[in-house]
């Protein structure tokens, strides 16, 4: 993973995409978001919703997963060429996290991932604090999930 | 009984739990959606700055809604949230950890675009068995109104 000096506002990453099916929506649910609308196609079109849905934290969770696998990928490439990967530190949380529209069983979102703001800690001198604007967005391309997530990323060469 | 907007007045509204939370279930969320080493493997847990295995923050919020749905939001006649204002992880969740969940009543009010609901904001904190809070969320949910379901129902 990248340094805090190797960041920029303004970069956005695709992360990946991932299909919400019937079975997925349902098993998540039952075990930590069991609303009828989250657990059964009928109740789903009754609701606002207007189909099967996920449930937001499945949707959050996915977001995650993506991430995680594209840090990952790029820790391995970068290892491959021999440079030094930087290990983030664990976040202290998200704010605005929006649930725009449902994702319904056989939906396709696309996730991406976008440096929205970046500061020196005041109190910790050998990290950097960066916002990231993630999303997800449908395959008809309607914007469906945004949070604005808080990550601590190492500097280069500054020993605490 | 289903409760309704109207039984969600500002205030303390209730705490929930405890529920336990096994190494096994750490493992299988993180291995779903969240397989970092920190949240999979004890020994690289020990070296990372959470020294020690912790649960991912998003099974920990997935966990916080399981606890909401059997605390209230199961009998609650829910809509759906729009979102999280906000959103803190504090502590980390640990293996065997005994959970509580405490829910305020930040805000209250009814819906502009649909008069038949409301939006009740909660604040829900997460506590282990020490009492240390693990974490904190700011949430709205959309809750139907009693008074516009008896005018629907008659």
């Amino acid at each position: 993973m990248r340094f805090f000096e190797d960041i920029a506002v303004g970069q956005r990453r695709e992360v990946g995409s991932f299909t919400f099916t019937a079975e997925l929506i349902k098993k998540f649910a039952a075990q930590f978001d069991p609303q009828r609308f989250h657990l059964d196609e009928e109740a789903g079109r009754q609701s606002l919703f207007g189909g099967l849905a996920a449930s937001g934290w499945h949707v959050g969770s996915v977001c995650m997963k993506l991430l995680v696998a594209d840090a990952q990928r790029l820790a391995r490439e970068a290892a491959a060429r021999g440079e030094e990967v930087a290990a983030w530190g664990p976040s202290p949380g998200f704010r605005d996290l929006r649930w725009i529209k449902p994702v319904l069983a056989g939906d396709t979102i696309s996730y991406a991932s976008e440096v929205e703001s970046l500061r020196l800690s005041d109190s910790r001198p050998q990290w950097g604090i960066l916002q990231l604007r993630n999303t997800g967005t449908n395959q008809r391309g309607e914007l469906v999930f945004s949070l604005l997530a808080t990550a601590f990323v190492p500097r280069r060469n500054v020993n605490p | 009984m289903t409760l309704s907007f109207e039984d969600f007045p500002a205030g303390r509204f209730g705490s929930f739990g405890p529920r336990r939370v096994t190494r096994e279930e750490i493992l299988a969320f993180a291995a779903e959606f969240d397989p970092q080493p920190m949240h999979l493997d004890e020994e690289a847990a020990r070296h990372s700055m959470l020294k020690g295995l912790s649960g991912s923050g998003w099974h920990l919020c997935a966990i916080m809604m399981r606890m909401m749905f059997d605390g209230f939001i199961g009998r609650t006649a829910s809509l759906g949230s729009p979102g999280v204002n906000e959103l803190r992880w504090l502590a980390p969740l640990r293996p065997g950890d005994d959970l509580t969940l405490d829910v305020e009543v930040v805000e209250a009010r009814l819906s502009r675009s649909r008069p038949e609901t409301g939006i009740v904001t909660f604040r829900g904190i997460i506590r282990n068995a020490a009492r240390e809070v693990l974490c904190e969320m700011v949430s709205p949910i959309l809750v139907r109104r009693r008074v516009a379901r008896a005018g629907q129902d008659g």
